[in-house]
């Protein structure tokens, strides 16, 4: 197989929130920068809110001082490594890149001052950081009656289901079914998400559901408020509905999630940074302790990817970054580097029920303080691969995958250039 | 020729072999342009690896609904499994219609070569009758290309002349440039010789002696409508005649048709079950799109940067099968380069046409809505022309936009003087 030679300052290895984060960071400190993943990640999956810390193990109110606390017990946490006040400034510039991005007036709400509870689809209150504005007015404190809409087309939303758990909280709710003419008998929140775009049909929307509210309930509707401009479709429902209006994040596909990647894909995209999908990373070359190039098949030949500093983004267990094979061996699949924290032979590896604290689930790659690779200084270690988390019983995925990409990006940019290195 | 059956065998089930690895976790349709615009196709996750479960060998097609997938690939580009989605979906559309037999427009339109060779002659003749309404509607009622479907005018002139012409056809290496062995396929042949005008005048200019080839269709065509054996006789015919010309371990084949160089890359070899053919292999290995190309050169500093000013604005939209070579949009950061240009990028699917679906009278109103998003969104970018790397995207997007739109290398050649 022939092969041709590529050359970076740094390449960043998967496209969810970690690795484009750190892509961005570095391509706005000037490195030249490639992101590499196999296909789309982790944003279309999740509901896009910045979840810092849900869970310490009660439900968290001020992930501040929460964080503090995890940091000083548990040293071997990523968000001990990264520290809290890097977690601070991560959040802040996202916050500010949100806007200047491809959705005029899309913004990010909150701090870690407080954190905000939102309606999941099923009606359970789930604490978040920071919150998109199409979110926003879920905050359960806000709500006093509330009506929860869906349509039958789309078959993963019960909205009375999700209006039964809300009163369980103590918020009056109620469900309503709107039988909407739509294209096709099953859609998913992507296809209505289109059709929201679309001003007039909207107008239609909100004088259908004008009939079924009564007067001084909020709406709750599955997350699928527009792709091009959920700032002003946000405002136009509400303004034609006369109150206020909230997204719900969904199963998959991930409305939000998908702004989510569109905001983050042109913010690295702004810098000048690239970005190749359906580049599988399949081989990498070393030099004792530093990798030298990775490869990945290109249509025809393979392309070497040669960089002073990776960054493996690529997930764990959820996305195969890591994986278990049936010998109970656990790899790291991309680069082949050490794990830590998977149980020793004879220790409990998983717990009797799914939502337990999974032993297995701390697996991550081994790294130093600095998200180092451990046996590859030259690799960076960002989100879901990093050990010692459980990020869905924390509610801390997002926040791990932001911060973390935000601190490999600066370890690398200070070694690069070292009198230009990024704040 | 039946085609290797017994690779087919073993290329298929490699393919299906990935449907395991689908978690159902709906990234494919979040991308896919056509389930999102028709709900004529249930969309790749369901037309794919799910329906794939229940496709047996030698049992009837499960699935008519598979016909409406364009091909475009885009499904298995985003797949973070690894899925081979489009490719799942080629074997099925391709079963489904030999079961089915092949129109005779299939088998007409599949044809570029055939079609320029008639209509080159009679340029002025042809041009006026395929804009010529009722001829169209003719066309449509007994043929099934739709009346609207945008038909590209003839340039009345080939190509390869105005190579053999300069000297361009195998003449010896000389001892300094490196060669290139040009592949410019049936569209800048017959309808745009100017772009490959272009391309050679480009890579002179970067030093490296350029040779043209006779040469015919990649078969791109015929593989996307399902003629998978005549696509193979046609594509092996072609990566013969481009090889003969590659005399040293240095020369590499460039084209400018992003889709038909993807076909020699990757999708012959995929999708016909060609892994084998040694010539295909040679030829796809060393396959340069012209874009890659010159961003690789300008990568490793040996592009020539002696760039004019143009101060224009340009929407750039990425097509389908360039996205397909799996090396990002090498147009982009070609296309920073000219000074004053503001490269607007395109963030919608596709545009529609993907190569011969959307001139089909009964896919063609899809084709239009699935090219509605990029042709909003280059209205809104207020930019006076779209540049994009494939020409029957382009032809849609002049269709759709009533915009001028050209090949980015356009704007490398204006911005050099050339």
């Amino acid at each position: 197989m022939r092969r041709s030679e590529l050359h970076f300052d740094a390449v960043v290895i998967g496209a969810g929130t970690a690795g484009l984060v750190a892509g961005t960071r570095l391509a706005q400190g000037g490195a030249r920068v490639c992101v590499l993943a196999k296909g789309i990640g982790s944003t279309h999956l999740a509901p896009a809110t910045i979840d810092v810390l849900g869970y310490a193990p009660d439900r968290v109110d001020a992930p501040g001082p929460a964080l503090e606390q995890l940091i000083a017990a548990r040293p071997d946490h990523p968000y001990a490594l990264i520290g809290a006040e890097v977690v601070g400034d991560a959040l802040s510039w996202f916050a500010q890149i949100v806007p200047s991005g491809p959705m005029p007036g899309y913004v990010y709400g909150g701090s870690l001052e407080h954190n905000q509870l939102l309606p999941t689809a099923v009606g359970a209150l789930r604490p978040s950081a920071l919150v998109p504005e199409t979110m926003a007015n879920g905050e359960a404190s806000r709500l006093q009656r509330v009506c929860i809409v869906g349509t039958p087309a789309l078959r993963d939303f019960h909205p009375s289901l999700c209006a039964a758990n809300l009163e369980r909280a103590g918020i009056e709710a109620r469900a309503v079914s709107l039988d909407l003419k739509l294209e096709r008998a099953d859609m998913n929140t992507l296809g209505l998400a289109r059709h929201f775009d679309d001003e007039k049909w909207r107008r239609q929307f909100c004088a259908e559901l004008s009939l079924a509210l009564r007067s001084d309930e909020a709406v709750g509707l599955p997350a699928m408020l527009g792709l091009r401009d959920p700032h002003e479709v946000l405002a136009d429902v509400e303004h034609r509905l006369g109150r206020r209006v909230f997204e719900i994040p969904t199963l998959p596909p991930s409305v939000p999630g998908m702004r989510l990647y569109e905001i983050l894909r042109s913010a690295l995209r702004a810098a000048g940074g690239r970005l190749v999908l359906g580049a599988e990373v399949t081989s990498s070359e070393r030099e004792g302790d530093r990798i030298v190039s990775v490869s990945t098949h290109a249509a025809g030949r393979d392309l070497i990817y040669v960089a002073p500093w990776f960054v493996l983004a690529s997930g764990g267990f959820a996305s195969g970054g890591i994986e278990l094979d049936s010998h109970w061996v656990t790899h790291e699949r991309v680069l082949g580097l050490p794990l830590r924290g998977v149980p020793a032979e004879g220790e409990p590896r998983f717990a009797g029920r799914y939502l337990d604290e999974q032993p297995m689930a701390r697996v991550g790659v081994a790294v130093d303080s600095d998200l180092r690779a451990e046996g590859a200084e030259n690799v960076l270690v960002a989100g879901a691969a990093l050990p010692g988390a459980i990020p869905w019983r924390e509610g801390s995925g997002e926040g791990i995958a932001l911060a973390s990409g935000y601190r490999a990006a600066q370890v690398a940019a200070a070694q690069l250039s070292p009198t230009a290195a990024i704040a | 020729m039946s085609g290797p059956e017994g690779n087919d065998v073993f290329v298929a089930e490699l393919l299906r072999g990935s449907l395991d690895h689908c978690v159902k976790c709906t990234i494919c349709e979040t991308a896919c342009p056509v389930s999102n615009a028709t709900p004529l196709f249930p969309g790749p996750k369901y037309a794919g690896p799910q329906s794939e479960r229940y496709r047996i060998a030698d049992e009837p097609s499960v699935d008519a609904s598979v016909d409406y997938c364009s091909g475009c690939g885009i499904c298995s580009q985003v797949c973070p499994q690894g899925v081979k989605i489009a490719e799942i979906n080629a074997q099925a559309r391709n079963k489904l219609k030999r079961q089915k037999g092949f129109p005779l427009r299939d088998r007409i339109i599949t044809r570029p070569t055939w079609l320029g060779r008639a209509g080159t002659p009679v340029a002025p003749i042809a041009n006026f009758t395929l804009h010529f309404k009722p001829f169209r509607i003719l066309g449509e009622k007994v043929l099934g290309v739709h009346r609207d479907a945008p038909a590209p005018d003839f340039a009345g002139r080939r190509f390869s002349k105005w190579a053999r012409k300069r000297g361009q056809n195998g003449r010896p290496a000389s001892a300094t440039g490196r060669k290139i062995v040009y592949f410019h396929g049936c569209g800048t042949e017959y309808y745009e010789p100017w772009e490959g005008e272009k391309v050679v005048e480009i890579l002179e200019h970067n030093g490296f002696e350029v040779v043209v080839p006779k040469q015919d269709c990649c078969g791109l065509p015929l593989q996307s409508s399902g003629l998978f054996d005549e696509g193979r006789k046609v594509v092996i015919r072609l990566a013969k005649a481009l090889r003969a010309h590659v005399t040293d371990e240095d020369t590499i084949i460039v084209g400018n048709a992003t889709s038909c160089t993807l076909m020699l890359k990757r999708e012959a070899r995929e999708i016909l079950s060609l892994e084998d053919d040694p010539d295909l292999k040679f030829v796809s290995e060393r396959t340069y799109d012209i874009c890659e190309l010159l961003l690789e050169l300008h990568d490793r500093g040996e592009l020539k940067t002696d760039f004019s000013p143009i101060n224009e604005t340009v929407a750039y939209h990425a097509p389908c099968q360039q996205q397909g070579h799996w090396v990002g949009k090498p147009a982009l950061d070609l296309l920073a380069l000219v000074p004053g240009l503001e490269v607007k990028e395109m963030n919608a699917r596709c545009c529609g046409i993907a190569g011969t679906y959307g001139l089909k009278a009964e896919k063609y109103d899809i084709s239009m809505a699935v090219g509605r998003d990029l042709f909003d969104q280059v209205a809104a970018s207020g930019a006076p022309t779209v540049a994009c790397d494939s020409e029957t995207c382009r032809w849609q997007i002049a269709h759709g936009t009533k915009l001028p739109s050209v090949h980015p290398i356009d704007y490398l050649h204006r911005s050099y003087g050339l």
